[in-house]
């Protein structure tokens, strides 16, 4: 696992008790299932095994009733009224840029950008600072086990510019970044370097603090995606020393159409906005305008002020179960799947390393296509994944045209892994005939 | 609860398991491609046209047993057909597939899949090689797509 986890001081915070296997669980982790209102029902005559979480996870009851305490009590428009709701609203806005801040370790509120997602928090960092720092024979260094979304804003950015792209290889399965190529790929031409914290496609966890010291070393500026691990992982960004950070509130309890981007202060305060309107400036003339201070200046227009206020609250929960704990307990469900796939599972092809992994698992199993598996395990009550997860690229490469998927959070059970296997091996005998 | 041996009926089993006319056809003056972007299927479907006859029809692809299925049974039903039956087959299938609807008699082993109109996320699995063999038949070079791109 990444170093920056076993030094973070929220993994130091809390230790281990008993034996090497038995993660921590405090007072949180007691009937937590029941904070999911979604997880009990049943589908196709199964109890629901929900298996899809590094597509989106599911939201506990705290997180809804702020989402409907927000419209039934404060809702209004914020950083423009005077009246009483509105201030309320732009306190709770304000204090869920706080929380996010004290949730990544930021210095500041400042720092933290609301967006409607990563996909919408890598394109303001390729419109702005890359359309801002970015020419003709600059290179943009990426890793190969990106997702799309960490791939098309780079490809549309050099296509502007006359950037050129280029990638850390990937090692075949296993998935792991072939650092020993680093030094080949990251020269000085690079001046932005994009990868990503988790793959959601090899369960693989990047040993970000080290790739953002070397590309620091060599002056490049950092994106780290952190869409599969801010909700799962600790993550503090100054101990780590990205640039940017980009996540996704609807992966990690909150709510869709909410994410963050995390920007250090000098670099944000140096950016052109990218987009115009209400709430981004500080004065306005008929032909000419100015910009409000950063994070005001990348938030045009009326903000998603229930959202944000509600991945507060999650941000919340995820604390009081500790990310330490979570990290733990995604790991060892991920771990024992692993081994019990590869064992119980004639055949199956496993994607990713065998431990020390996240919580996702992708997986082929001869002779039955991925959307078959995912239809006939949906039959079971068990939801996964089928297809090529927005890595291509990274499929193409490993000689794979889709592959299912199952994903891990921290609601899920041993249990559940029983359902898993016995799910696939039943597919198995069926398309054997 | 739908029943998955409406969907995986034997006949489809089968022809996922071997599918007919699975090759390039070396004498095909048509040929047309469909992907699925959303899984990153494709298909390609090679067209043999006599003036208005299909006198030979082949496929070659990678994809689900739906799709794998859907195409087999296709090129074993259109072969020899004019482009105006192929086009009422192709509609009268298109309305099986998402309706599930088997009134028309001449549909023979196709009906196989009636049973996909009940899991709407498959729908484009079986239609993907048919929008393909379309395009071969109206000459058209551009790839067929179930759908835009998820992202
Ligand atoms: C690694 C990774 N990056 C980026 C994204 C994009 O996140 P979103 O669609 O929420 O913008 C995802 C989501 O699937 C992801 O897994």
């Amino acid at each position: 696992m990444d170093r920056f986890l076993s030094r973070s001081p929220v993994a130091s915070g809390r230790e281990r008790e008993g034996d090497e296997n038995d993660f921590p669980m405090n007072k949180a982790w007691a009937n937590l299932r029941d904070d999911f209102p979604v997880l009990h029902q049943q589908v196709n005559g199964h109890p629901l095994v929900y298996l899809d979480n590094a597509a989106t996870s599911h939201k506990p009851r705290c997180v809804i009733n702020a989402l409907a305490q927000f419209y039934e009590r404060d809702n209004a428009n914020v950083h423009r009224g005077i009246h009483a709701l509105s201030n309320r609203a732009t306190a709770a806005y304000e204090a869920a840029r706080e929380r996010s801040a004290r949730f990544l370790g930021a210095a500041s509120a400042h720092e933290i950008i609301f967006t409607a997602g990563t996909t919408d928090s890598i394109n303001l960092v390729a419109c702005s600072w890359g359309g801002a720092n970015l020419g003709r024979g600059d290179v943009i260094l990426l890793t190969e086990m990106e997702h799309h979304s960490n791939m098309v804003p780079w490809q549309l950015l050099a296509r502007r510019t006359g950037a050129r792209l280029r990638y850390v290889p990937v090692l075949g399965d296993e998935g792991r970044l072939d650092l020993s190529q680093l030094d080949r790929v990251l020269t000085p031409e690079v001046k932005l370097f994009a990868f990503t914290h988790v793959s959601n496609t090899l369960g693989v966890i990047n040993p970000i603090t080290e790739l953002c010291a070397r590309a620091r070393a060599c002056g490049a500026v950092t994106v780290v995606d952190a869409a599969q691990s801010a909700g799962h992982l600790p993550i503090d960004v100054g101990a780590l020393g990205c640039d940017f950070l980009a996540l996704s509130g609807h992966k990690m309890c909150g709510p869709t159409g909410i994410g963050i981007l995390y920007g250090r202060q000098a670099l944000l305060d140096a950016m052109p906005p990218w987009r115009g309107g209400g709430s981004m400036i500080s004065n306005v003339e008929y032909f000419e305008s100015r910009w409000a201070p950063a994070p005001q200046k990348f938030e045009a227009g009326t903000p998603n002020i229930a959202d944000a206020i509600a991945l507060g609250r999650a941000m919340d929960y995820l604390d009081d179960l500790g990310r330490d704990a979570i990290a733990r307990h995604d790991e060892k469900l991920a771990t024992l799947a692993y081994a019990r796939l590869k064992a119980e599972v004639p055949g199956i092809r496993l994607l990713g390393p065998a431990e020390h992994r996240s919580g996702v698992i992708s997986f082929d199993l001869p002779g039955v296509h991925a959307h078959d598996v995912v239809t006939f395990a949906d039959q079971e009550g068990v939801a996964l994944r089928g297809g090529h997860h927005c890595n291509q690229p990274l499929m193409r490469k490993l000689g794979l045209a889709s592959t299912s998927r199952a994903s891990f959070y921290l609601y899920n059970t041993e249990d559940e892994i029983e359902r898993l296997i016995a799910a696939l091996r039943k597919i198995q005998r069926f398309f054997a005939g | 609860m739908q029943d998955l041996t409406d969907l995986y009926q034997s006949v489809i089993l089968d022809h996922n398991r071997r599918p007919r006319n699975y090759r390039v056809l070396p004498q095909a003056n048509r040929v047309g491609h469909g992907d699925n972007p959303l899984c990153g299927d494709k298909v390609t479907v090679y067209v043999q046209l006599e003036g208005d006859r299909i006198a030979g029809i082949s496929f070659q692809g990678s994809g689900c047993a739906i799709s794998q299925a859907s195409a087999s049974l296709m090129t074993v039903n259109l072969k020899g057909k004019t482009i105006a039956e192929a086009e009422v087959i192709a509609a009268d299938m298109h309305k099986l597939i998402t309706t599930g609807a088997v009134d028309e008699g001449n549909l023979s082993d196709l009906a196989a899949l009636a049973g996909v109109h009940q899991f709407p996320a498959r729908i484009k699995c079986a239609t993907l090689s048919w929008h393909a063999a379309l395009n071969a038949i109206k000459g058209e070079a551009t790839a067929a797509t179930t759908e835009k791109p998820e992202d």
